[in-house]
């Protein structure tokens, strides 16, 4: 029989083994692997200096301490035409995070609607949340931003229809919103004095709330009685923040808006490109997140559903309790990426002059400054910073969700 | 017991007949019932969604059904459905109608070249069949193979010895790679084919092609410059490249991320996240404002071309993540199984994992692709006469001012059709490819 014949005797080094010795090998690959890499980042690197050079231009990055001189039409903090430029990259990257925020609890609303609606017995419902659903996730973003804002400026009606004695519009909530084809007008809050103590007395209530619902449970965990903890939470989300409300005479007013000459004065103007972008937006990412939502719960067997019967839970704690947290393990990790995608797609402001990070870093900046590097550059940076943000924020939400094994 | 059958006055001695089953237990009511309006929070979502789609159907069927489809203007459009409806609430389709050839082939694509585009049309459907259908015969393969060639030469124009001298390097490199593979070990045989294609395509090919061009130039199209394509034409060239070369280019990625190599592995991990981290319309300003700066000085790029390559690059990120989903899917036992077989690392991707990984992510790579088709609209935005730019200059031009929807439903129309035949071949195949009995 065979026996131990060829033990490879210790021949020294050989140049061979680089390649065909699999212990080498690795080291071999990755160091030509590595000298690619350097080769053409070098070349990349080189290619800009000399086109830089030839240009007369250098990287320089003091342009974001110059004046801007343009006007935005959405801010959120101070800002104006002798600001400087970095501030209004900053402007548009808080309206990018605006739309993008607004965007995503819209979408996950409508999404886990439909997703839900979509597995309904009811078939009518079921087929509409399909048309819906194959509707918008067929049919790029960019169509659906543009069409959103056709709809708005078209069928809205213009300022001057609220005038007159019988207007053929009318203000919405009590005359106090009002939709108009150039933007809606929503009341904004006036903080008079002491309206700090009612936002810190608000602001404590919502903190008494996490605690007593970590109280309760642990309660609930020691003693097996269960308190009915979303009365208490209403009653302690309301009625300290009322009261010191009243107690200070209600500091908090609100100013809406009003009929002024040709348009609306008062209040807080959204404009219709940021309304449509948002619209938009959550409709369409939400018929993917109808999607998630629906197979996530399809991913929960059966026999889940069958065993929390057996024990004899109600249907509505069978879902709460038993299927949800299942299948929010299934749709957390897509719906991460769905809402990566929303904010990403928000630089799609584009096509309705909604001015974003996009519109103001990489758009007026850029065409003004004529920086083109260093705009485009720091923007992909900064996208790149909220992109990873955002996932490493949801993972860490994932990662409490999942399921604790050995 | 005792004495009871006197309290019983009547017994009946034969079965009856069978009754049907109640009305509401069969047929049609039954199912109205049980679907329809099975409980009261049932009953109003219906009766509300019956709202719902009546009054949209309501506004929307005469609108679109009483379109007016030739007329020359807006205008003219809507002075016809005066005088047939005295109103003017029904659609415009005649706007299609009028302005196709801008919306299908772009503004500046010249009209006696619009052959070209068709039989391009015809023979892409011919590449794409034996690649979806597999009960097709396999010779026609050879039409797949060779359509990248025809394509460029069909919709770019000039010799046909351009794209035959790239076939050529194809050629070159699988020769070369055929005896070299006799002497050396895989890794040397790669690079040999890869260098032997690259001395053909840089060096020799070029001089060969020129020589050719000026004595006998083979079929010599008039040539067409790539910012005279637009229209359904430009998103379909841009789409149907950006499928072809994100596939292979996303498998790569994905294994270079589960690759042992760590620096392979940092490398397409950093890509991956930088791709998937940044919006696409940046990518492609990049492309249209930056490029210049990282290529060589005087070197002309031809913005199809980066925009091919951004979206490409773009959606092979995303490829390479939803491969990985289904390399990661796969249990470890294949792997093992592959290695025990005494299969090499390129043998065992090619012939146990990646048939099932791909198998697996299939659902996830069509809707890539669904996706990338879709960002072909962003190219819009830097300045290539897609679909959409079509429509703004319909809009902007004075015969047609006003007119919005017809537009983007017809745009709309094309998109869905072409993304909803995907999402229905890619959930056709899966059943196909089904193996466990469920």
């Amino acid at each position: 029989m065979t026996t131990l014949t060829d033990i490879p005797q210790s021949q020294g080094f050989r140049l061979s083994q680089l390649i065909y010795d699999t212990r080498y090998r690795s080291i071999t690959i990755q160091v030509i692997v590595f000298i690619a890499f350097m080769l053409v980042g070098w070349i990349l690197v080189r290619n800009v200096t000399i086109n830089l050079a030839n240009l007369g231009k250098e990287i320089d990055f003091t342009f974001l301490r110059n004046p801007s001189n343009y006007d935005i039409q959405q801010t959120l903090i101070e800002y104006d035409s002798t600001s400087s430029n970095f501030r209004a990259a900053m402007v548009g990257l808080l309206n990018t995070l605006l739309v993008a925020f607004l965007g995503c609890i819209l979408a996950t609303l409508v999404g886990v609607t439909a997703g839900v609606l979509r597995l309904s017995k009811n078939w009518l419902v079921a087929k509409i949340m399909t048309v819906y659903v194959e509707t918008f996730r067929n049919i790029p973003v960019v169509i659906w931003i543009i069409a959103t804002m056709a709809v708005l400026s078209e069928t809205l009606p213009q300022p001057s229809a609220f005038r007159g004695e019988t207007p053929s519009a009318s203000m919405w909530l009590w005359d106090t919103v009002a939709v108009t084809n150039r933007g809606t007008y929503i009341p904004m809050p006036v903080w008079g004095a002491g309206s700090v103590f009612v936002i810190v007395t608000f602001l404590l209530s919502l903190l008494a709330i996490w605690s007593f619902g970590k109280w309760a449970q642990r309660r609930f965990e020691a003693t097996g009685q269960i308190l009915p903890t979303a009365w208490i939470k209403l009653a302690i989300f309301i009625a300290p923040t009322l009261l010191v409300y009243m107690a200070l005479g209600a500091p908090i007013t609100f100013d809406s808006p009003a009929l002024k000459g040709f348009n609306f004065q008062g209040g807080i103007q959204l404009s219709n490109s940021m309304i449509a972008l948002w619209l938009a937006l959550s409709i369409y990412t939400g018929a993917f997140i109808a999607e998630i939502v629906r197979a996530g719960i399809l991913a929960v067997s059966k026999g889940q559903t069958e065993a929390a019967f057996a024990l004899g839970l109600r249907p509505s704690r069978t879902m709460n309790l038993v299927i949800l947290p299942q299948a929010l393990r299934v749709i957390i990790p897509p719906l991460i990426s769905q809402f990566l995608n929303l904010t990403k797609n928000s630089s799609l402001a584009l096509a309705v002059g909604y001015q974003d990070l996009r519109a103001t870093l990489g758009g007026t900046t850029m065409n003004n400054t004529g920086r083109e590097l260093e705009c485009m550059l720091l923007m992909m940076l900064i996208y790149l910073i909220v992109s990873l943000i955002i996932s490493s924020g949801m993972n860490v939400y994932n990662k409490s969700m999942k399921l604790k094994e050995r | 017991m005792s004495d009871q059958k006197s309290t019983i006055a009547y017994v009946r001695s034969e079965i009856l007949e069978q009754q049907p089953a109640p009305r509401g237990q069969v047929g049609a009511s039954k199912w109205v019932r049980e679907n329809l309006f099975s409980g009261w929070f049932n009953t109003i979502l219906t009766l509300v969604s019956l709202y719902l789609v009546f009054n949209l159907l309501q506004a929307l069927v005469p609108w679109a059904f009483g379109g007016v489809w030739t007329a020359d203007s807006l205008q003219d459009c809507r002075t016809i459905l005066n005088e047939r409806y005295g109103n003017t609430h029904h659609a415009c389709w005649a706007v299609i109608n009028e302005r196709w050839n801008q919306i299908v082939y772009g503004t500046f694509f010249p009209s006696s070249e619009y052959w070209r585009t068709h039989v391009a049309f015809v023979l892409l459907i011919l590449a794409i069949l034996p690649v979806l259908f597999d009960a097709l015969p396999r010779k026609m393969m050879w039409i797949t193979v060779a359509y990248p060639f025809v394509m460029v030469w069909l919709i770019w124009g000039g010799s046909l010895w351009g794209p035959l001298s790239v076939a050529v390097g194809f050629g070159i490199a699988y020769f070369a790679a055929s005896v070299a593979a006799r002497y050396l070990g895989s890794g040397l045989t790669a690079l040999v084919s890869v260098v032997a294609a690259f001395v053909w395509w840089m060096i020799l090919g070029p001089i060969v092609v020129s020589a050719l061009n000026d004595t006998v130039p083979l079929l010599a199209l008039r040539e067409i410059q790539s910012r005279e394509l637009g229209g359904f034409v430009i998103s379909v060239i841009i789409g149907v490249s950006g499928i072809a070369l994100s596939l292979p280019l996303g498998i790569i990625l994905a294994l270079g991320r589960q690759s042992d190599l760590p620096l392979v592995k940092m490398i397409c991990v950093g890509f991956i996240e930088f791709l998937r981290g940044v919006p696409l319309i940046t990518l492609l300003f990049t492309a249209s404002l930056l490029l210049n700066y990282f290529l060589p000085p005087d070197t002309e790029f031809d913005l199809t071309l980066r925009v091919i390559v951004m979206v490409t690059l773009f959606s092979s990120a995303y490829m390479a993540e939803v491969i990985r989903g289904g390399l990661a899917a796969l249990p470890k036992g294949q792997y093992e199984a592959a290695d025990a077989l005494g299969l090499d690392y390129w043998k065992a991707q090619r012939l146990v994992i990646m048939p099932q990984a791909l198998k697996i992510s299939i659902p996830g790579i069509v809707n890539t692709f669904i996706g990338l088709f879709k960002d072909t609209t962003l190219v819009f935005f830097i300045g290539i006469f897609d679909m959409l730019a079509a429509a703004q200059a319909i809009r902007a031009n004075s015969a047609w001012n006003g007119i919005t929807w017809e537009l983007y439903i017809f745009i709309g129309l094309i998109f869905w059709v072409c993304c909803f035949s995907m999402s229905r071949y890619s959930q056709w195949l899966e059943r196909k490819l089904r193996t466990d009995h469920r």
